[in-house]
């Protein structure tokens, strides 16, 4: 019983302060998970793996996810995905009652506005933080990974660069693990 | 409505990969261009306060258009086709997880699909700050002083990653932080 109440709690405050989106919430997942050792390092990585190449928002994957290794059943899911999302609820629904009010104040809002740009910088760094806590001698086993990073990598951020549209079918992130994994299988089997 | 919403976003959460960026320009397509529930301009809002609340954008987003639509049922319907595809998806696969995990070509795999997840977790960076920082200004000292701000992003992230700090407290020192700042500067200026 007291599993089931960490985990709302763990993805109640995930939920809370999930800003910036899914990449953002990454940190704050992995964060939650490996203190409270509801996943390893590596579990950890599989799973945001399994969640590029599968259809949905990643928090929703890997809350779904936790709640049923942690637990073992499909109610830690059920508890943790909803845990994730009451938070949203609360706040977006309190927003819709005063849409109307509140698009009229805070647009143009100094304290607003720049907190919002300050945040996107705060993001940043949080999906920075994210990456560099994963690069760890489990995930990174030989010179071949950074081999593997550095041409991942260079095909993402290609497409920032060249403006044509036949060097960008590269940069597709399902593409890019699907060959990782094909060259995982060729190289360490 | 239920069933409609339900049935709507039931149709994005399955079909679009990568997250909630890439399920907006499928909500648009589906909510403002072919059903006409809402104008082009309520949408861009709705987007920008999806994005500024914290939460999962897809998710927000699924909520504000529930609401605007179809009150709670909308609300109900939205979300729960919102999450149900991934909820199902992934669930199937943590049940059978554990056990391919062990087989050696699926290792095997991962040894390398590893490197290429911590890349992708990265590499949108580049863009990200770039279009943080904003369009440059001819002048050279302006361009200078739009990129400062980089410096809360490393902060934040040597806290996080040497540090050992909730990225919790690194969100709220920043909107402290950010308040405190701007309350100063408009006493000092008056």
């Amino acid at each position: 019983m007291l599993l089931y109440l960490q985990l709302f709690l763990s993805f109640f405050k995930i939920g809370l302060f999930g800003f910036g989106g899914g990449l953002a919430i990454l940190s704050l997942i992995q964060m939650e998970v490996e203190q409270n050792g509801w996943m390893s390092q590596q579990e950890f990585i599989d799973i945001v793996a399994v969640s590029q190449v599968t259809p949905g928002p990643i928090g929703i994957n890997c809350a779904t996810y936790v709640g049923y290794t942690a637990t073992g059943s499909v109610w830690g899911s059920v508890l943790t995905t909803s845990a994730i999302i009451l938070p949203s609820l609360i706040i977006m629904l309190s927003i819709c009652k005063v849409y109307f009010w509140l698009s009229r104040r805070f647009q143009g809002n100094v304290y607003f506005e720049q907190t919002l740009r300050m945040m996107r910088f705060t993001v940043i760094g949080l999906i920075a933080s994210a990456a560099l806590m994963l690069i760890k001698p489990t995930n990174f086993i030989d010179p071949v990974s950074w081999i593997i990073f550095g041409a991942v990598a260079f095909f993402t951020v290609l497409p920032n660069f060249v403006k044509k549209k036949e060097g960008n079918i590269l940069s597709h992130p399902i593409l890019l693990i699907l060959l990782a994994g094909i060259a995982g299988y060729w190289i360490y089997r | 409505m239920f069933w409609q919403l339900f049935y709507t976003y039931f149709k994005i959460g399955t079909f679009t990969l990568g997250g909630g960026y890439a399920m907006l320009p499928l909500i648009q397509r589906e909510v403002v261009d072919r059903k006409g529930w809402i104008d082009e301009e309520e949408f861009l809002n709705m987007i920008a306060l999806a994005q500024a609340a914290p939460g999962l954008i897809a998710v927000n987003s699924a909520i504000f258009i529930g609401w605007r639509i179809g009150g709670w049922k909308g609300v109900c319907g939205a979300v729960l086709g919102a999450v149900l595809p991934s909820f199902v998806i992934i669930l199937a696969i943590a049940m059978v997880f554990t056990e391919w995990k062990e087989l050696p070509a699926v290792e095997a795999a991962f040894k390398g699909i590893r490197p290429a997840v911590v890349a992708l977790i990265a590499a949108p960076l580049f863009k990200m700050a770039k279009s943080a920082i904003g369009k440059p200004d001819s002048d050279s000292s302006q361009k200078g002083r739009n990129a400062l701000p980089l410096l809360i992003s490393l902060a934040a992230a040597l806290l996080i990653w040497l540090g050992g700090v909730n990225p919790v407290w690194v969100i709220l020192a920043t909107i402290v932080f950010t308040l405190s700042a701007l309350w100063l500067n408009e006493k000092i200026t008056r």
